[in-house]
């Protein structure tokens, strides 16, 4: 067969549905977006009829699939690493419960931060959950990875985290596919209580979970993805994990690596080859791609085994993702240099589209909260978050999904009145409904503003799960009807725009005020599709 | 053969496009390949850059090394100035459009970016927007660009004209023609001015 040219997020997908998944669930996130999506294009997938739809959020999709898992087939959870977060409960619990169809949650990190909060290493989920994790290092092993992680899950009745990075997930190489498995059929697991976590079943289930924490490790030097290469000179062994291995080689460029080197592409590790790769060694070199996780451990408390050389020591930067520079330093070797970047050189920072409706949005906010103080707008995740920037410099928060509404509750009851939470249609059912209610029972006084684009922009416009639904949750929740204002967010309908939000910010509690248009970018791309149809359809006719 | 391209520009600006030109004639030379992209909040009107490396070898990175580029392919100029330190001192060219794209407040006067280009030993400085109107539409200015770079990508004309045909095949004959004669026109100009 062929070989595909695939990111390293398709590769999962497709390996994903080679390894005979049902459903891939999950709520869109850089870098993971590209794995369902990959899913929802693909002709085969919609042939398995593979449930592919997106999620309310991260929760929810985690649920699903433990859902999924229960009834005896395979699930896909696919987020970025904090939406690990939002799904926490349902994922350290699942480890409780274990797998009955194979469960495998892809978590993609974000190192240096190219499109996130922070850049938390998931590893250390799959550490507190006791659960195995692989790492891959390339496409082609993202690929085989996802195919191994379902058959471990079921193997040994549990979920297993997949970690990736952003460069991995975002680079296109050659990926050889293997055979396509069938589904599961529909089973029940053999022990009906095995998902009921009541303490009595939940501590022998979690005996259960530690009873197989040796397997797990022994697995990892079995299954070819602990790997330890011979080298002649024993003054020094290097441990690279996931793509820091690629980096490693890169700096030796078709000669051979004279130190030993551990290979690590999953967790926990295999104790036997460390034992044998640290017996011959004088000293060790940790390259990780995120948090100093292994090499934490290999130093141990005291720290006083071998000398060990990593992020922690400062041999390999602190913060950030690891290049093959950061990693030639590390082995002592002299890099190429460039030209020095000239100073004329300005940066770029992104911002709103031409035409994007947050533009008058804030345009209209901002001339709104002229009136008070500044340090009032409380603000979420999405595109609208650019507003930080010149020349808007409307919003004075962006911390976690949902947290505008609940941190304008919060400023409220401090004092500081009125507070705007200012959050988008998406950020608003995946996490804002439920601050929400909060603020109707506290009767505060916040003005909520839901920007209404109708999609999920900033990932690249997906499915918005409260389309046509946005008014009658709000209504729902308890905000009175009179204080639940849509406006058009148009330059021409400024005034009338600043008077609506001068009004509901007078009020003296809950209101929500709803500017609708959509985004300029999915308009422009359905605008295109209509277009190419109605050339099709014209061509058929002629013919 | 290997070959290191830094791909610069601005959001939108149809970097991948150029990418994936590139890379399914790079497929249909049997050479190995890795592209690494850059998606999420950057493409808002951002900077945006793809690392493409091609090789007979087996690839390892999917980042290229600082001062190991064989070329920076910018479809802006400012742009091609960002990942001077990626460039290789002693082969690496610049190839470059000549058209700004101005959406910061600060964009620095054009001579003096200009100008920074020019004191290197081998870059090519091409007005995209001008040849592909002369072409039939300024949407062309990326494959222009890919023209003026076309010389030096190690790569077979026939291979790149083959990928233009299958990328846009599917938009129809005039889309496929407008960018043949695109890379025709930046590779002409390519040629002119190296010789010149």
């Amino acid at each position: 067969m062929d070989k595909l040219l695939l990111l390293g997020d398709e590769a999962i997908a497709q390996g994903a549905v080679d390894a005979g998944i049902s459903g891939v669930f999950a709520y869109p996130g850089t870098p993971s977006t590209e794995i369902t999506e990959y899913i929802q294009a693909s002709k085969e997938a919609k042939e398995r009829h593979i449930v592919s739809q997106w999620s309310s959020n991260e929760k929810t999709a985690m649920e699903t699939a433990i859902g999924m898992s229960y009834a005896g087939k395979r699930a896909l959870v696919c987020m970025k690493h904090v939406g690990l977060n939002v799904a926490a409960d349902a994922f350290i619990n699942s480890a409780i419960t274990g797998a009955h169809g194979g469960l495998v949650v892809v978590s993609a990190d974000d190192p240096s931060m190219h499109s996130s909060q922070n850049e938390q290493d998931s590893r250390f989920y799959g550490k507190f959950a006791q659960i195995p994790v692989m790492e891959p290092s390339n496409q082609q092993e993202a690929y085989d990875m996802t195919r191994y992680a379902f058959e471990l899950s079921e193997r040994f009745g549990t979920p297993v985290l997949f970690r990736i990075t952003t460069r991995l997930s975002h680079s296109r190489s050659g990926v050889k596919r293997g055979d396509i498995r069938p589904q599961n059929e529909l089973s029940l697991p053999s022990d009906l209580k095995q998902f009921i976590l009541l303490p009595s079943i939940a501590r022998k289930q979690y005996g259960a979970l530690l009873g197989k924490q040796l397997a797990f490790q022994e697995e990892s030097g079995k299954s070819g993805y602990n790997v330890l290469y011979e080298g002649s000179d024993k003054s020094m062994g290097i441990v690279a994990c996931g793509i820091a291995y690629n980096y490693l080689l890169e700096n030796y460029q078709g000669r051979e690596i004279p130190y030993p080197v551990l290979k690590i592409g999953q967790y926990p590790v295999s104790r036997k080859l460390v034992r044998e790769f640290y017996d011959q060694v004088d000293s060790i070199l940790m390259l990780e791609e995120g948090y100093p996780v292994l090499e934490e451990l290999f130093r141990g408390i005291m720290d006083e085994g071998k000398p060990v050389k990593g992020r922690l020591d400062g041999t390999v930067p602190r913060a950030g993702e690891l290049n093959p520079n950061i990693v030639g330093s590390a082995l002592g070797m002299e890099t190429a240099e460039g030209y020095p970047l000239p100073s004329v050189l300005r940066g770029r920072p992104p911002l709103l589209c031409d035409g994007c409706p947050h533009w008058d949005s804030f345009g209209a906010l901002n001339e709104a909260m002229k009136d008070y103080g500044p340090g009032r707008v409380l603000s979420d995740i999405g595109c609208y978050t650019l507003s930080a920037l010149k020349p808007l410099e409307s919003i004075n928060s962006c911390v976690d999904m949902g947290a505008s509404v609940t941190m304008a509750v919060g400023v409220a009851e401090a004092g500081l009145t009125p507070a705007v939470a200012v959050i988008g249609d998406s950020t608003f059912t995946h996490s804002g409904m439920t601050g929400l209610l909060d603020a109707v029972n506290r009767k505060v006084p916040i003005t909520v503003v839901v920007l209404d684009n109708s999609t999920t922009a900033m990932t690249g416009g997906q499915d918005s799960a409260g389309f046509g639904k946005l008014e009658n949750i709000i209504k729902g929740i308890g905000v009175e009807e009179e204080h639940i204002r849509i406006i058009k967010p148009l330059r021409r309908l400024h005034e009338e725009n600043v008077k609506v939000f001068k009004e509901e910010l007078a009020y003296d509690g809950v209101s929500v005020i709803i500017p609708r248009r959509e985004c300029v970018q999915t308009l422009a791309r359905r605008m295109k599709l209509k277009h190419a149809k109605k050339k099709t359809t014209k061509v058929n006719t002629v013919k | 053969m290997k070959k290191d391209i830094i791909l610069g520009g601005v959001g939108g600006q149809g970097i991948l496009t150029i990418a994936t030109v590139i890379g399914m004639a790079a497929l249909s030379e049997g050479l190995q390949l890795k592209q690494s992209e850059v998606h999420g909040m950057s493409q808002r009107g951002g900077d945006v850059q793809s690392n493409l490396r091609l090789s007979s070898d087996p690839i390892a990175s999917d980042l290229i090394p600082e001062g190991k580029a064989d070329m920076i392919l910018a479809v802006e100029p400012l742009e091609s100035l960002r990942y001077f330190n990626m460039l290789n001192r002693e082969s690496g060219w610049v190839i470059t459009s000549i058209n700004p794209f101005k959406n910061i407040p600060d964009y620095p006067p054009m001579e003096e970016v200009l100008a920074e280009i020019t004191k290197l030993p081998r870059y090519i400085i091409v007005d995209a927007d001008k040849l592909a109107q002369a072409q039939g539409s300024i949407k062309a200015a990326n494959i222009v660009v890919l023209g003026a770079a076309s010389p030096f990508l190690g790569l077979k004309y026939d291979s790149l004209e083959n990928a233009i045909r299958q990328l846009f095949g599917k938009k129809g004959d005039d889309v496929v023609e407008l960018n043949l004669k695109a890379l025709k026109a930046g590779w002409e100009f390519a040629n002119h001015k190296h010789k010149g």
